[in-house]
């Protein structure tokens, strides 16, 4: 009889212990979402761009078509990461309300926070490629920069983020050295990814 | 037999300060209302509890003001942190032995 009291007292530390260090409230659904958003980005983005190949360099346009793309796309871009957020941020907080947890708690504040700084610096080494016009370069940054970013905030929640940002950073590697196919590796990093371990965390968390 | 119980510690034998101590041990340090909501306790619950630990010397409770809300911080010393180690480790054994 006594015990299983020492059995229950471990299986309350271990919970404590992974409670108060981890945001368990992200919702493996917004994951889904925002890869569906991205793949609506990119097919806007392949759209908008000249049939010749779903390159957006500059090399391969007139310099006056760079530029009238540079807005749109940076319109879709910022499009996508408007709705995940929101998405995101709307879905965890009815997932956090269904555990009975807050949504802004000392977790989710420093999941927020190491997330945010490798993205951070992602997202102005992308804005200062733009205007330096290293436009291939794009892509590729932005998908080790976010993996980066994933990677740094899984300590802070579930496991599956952290692989889910080293795929991201072996296709930004990828993506780097055939630098052709921007779209498409955007489209299997932003998408295909982010609705696989979306799903696989949806299977393994949200159903609970 | 006697030895491990022996070390397990009063001190830690309640849900609640043994909650306290779980926390404390993975965080540098956890204010009153992170605590409350993790362990789902009232505010004199948590109170009267952690005062029994600082007794023990187990942890450190700073009272402080971010702006002018007063804001109580609770951090494990390092003796806290030892004891605590021991009585997992006796429970440990004591499973293990049954």
């Amino acid at each position: 009889m006594e015990t299983k009291d020492y059995l229950k007292d471990i299986r309350d530390i271990k919970e404590m212990m992974a409670q108060s260090t981890q945001f368990i409230s992200l919702s493996g659904l917004s994951g889904i979402m925002a890869g569906f958003y991205a793949l609506i980005g990119a097919y806007l983005a392949d759209r908008i761009l000249p049939a010749n190949g779903s390159r957006y360099d500059e090399i391969a346009l007139p310099a006056a078509d760079a530029r009238t793309l540079t807005a749109p796309l940076i319109g879709i871009a910022l499009g996508i990461i408007a709705l995940s957020v929101v998405t995101g941020f709307l879905l965890s907080s009815a997932k956090a309300k269904r555990q009975g947890n807050s949504l802004w708690n000392s977790t989710s504040k420093r999941l927020v926070i190491n997330f945010s700084i490798p993205l951070i610096a992602g997202g102005i080494f992308g804005l200062l490629l733009i205007d330096k016009k290293y436009y291939e370069l794009i892509v590729p940054i932005l998908l080790i920069f976010y993996g980066m970013a994933c990677v740094n905030a899984s300590k802070f929640t579930f496991r599956d983020v952290r692989y889910l940002g080293l795929t991201l950073m072996v296709l930004g590697l990828l993506a780097t050295a055939f630098t052709n196919h921007d779209l498409l590796f955007f489209s299997i990093g932003f998408g295909l990814c982010h609705i696989v371990y979306g799903a696989v965390m949806y299977f393994k968390y949200d159903s609970k | 037999m006697k030895n491990i119980i022996q070390n397990i510690n009063k001190a830690f034998d309640h849900r609640i300060r043994l909650g306290i101590m779980s926390v404390l041990m993975v965080n540098e340090s956890a204010d009153f209302n992170t605590l409350k909501e993790l362990l789902g306790v009232t505010d004199g619950n948590l109170a009267s509890h952690s005062k029994a630990l600082e007794a023990e010397h187990y942890i450190q409770i700073e009272k402080q003001f971010i702006g002018k809300k007063p804001n109580t911080r609770y951090v494990a010393t390092q003796e806290g942190r030892k004891a605590f180690q021991l009585h997992i480790e006796a429970l440990e054994k004591l499973i293990q032995k049954s």
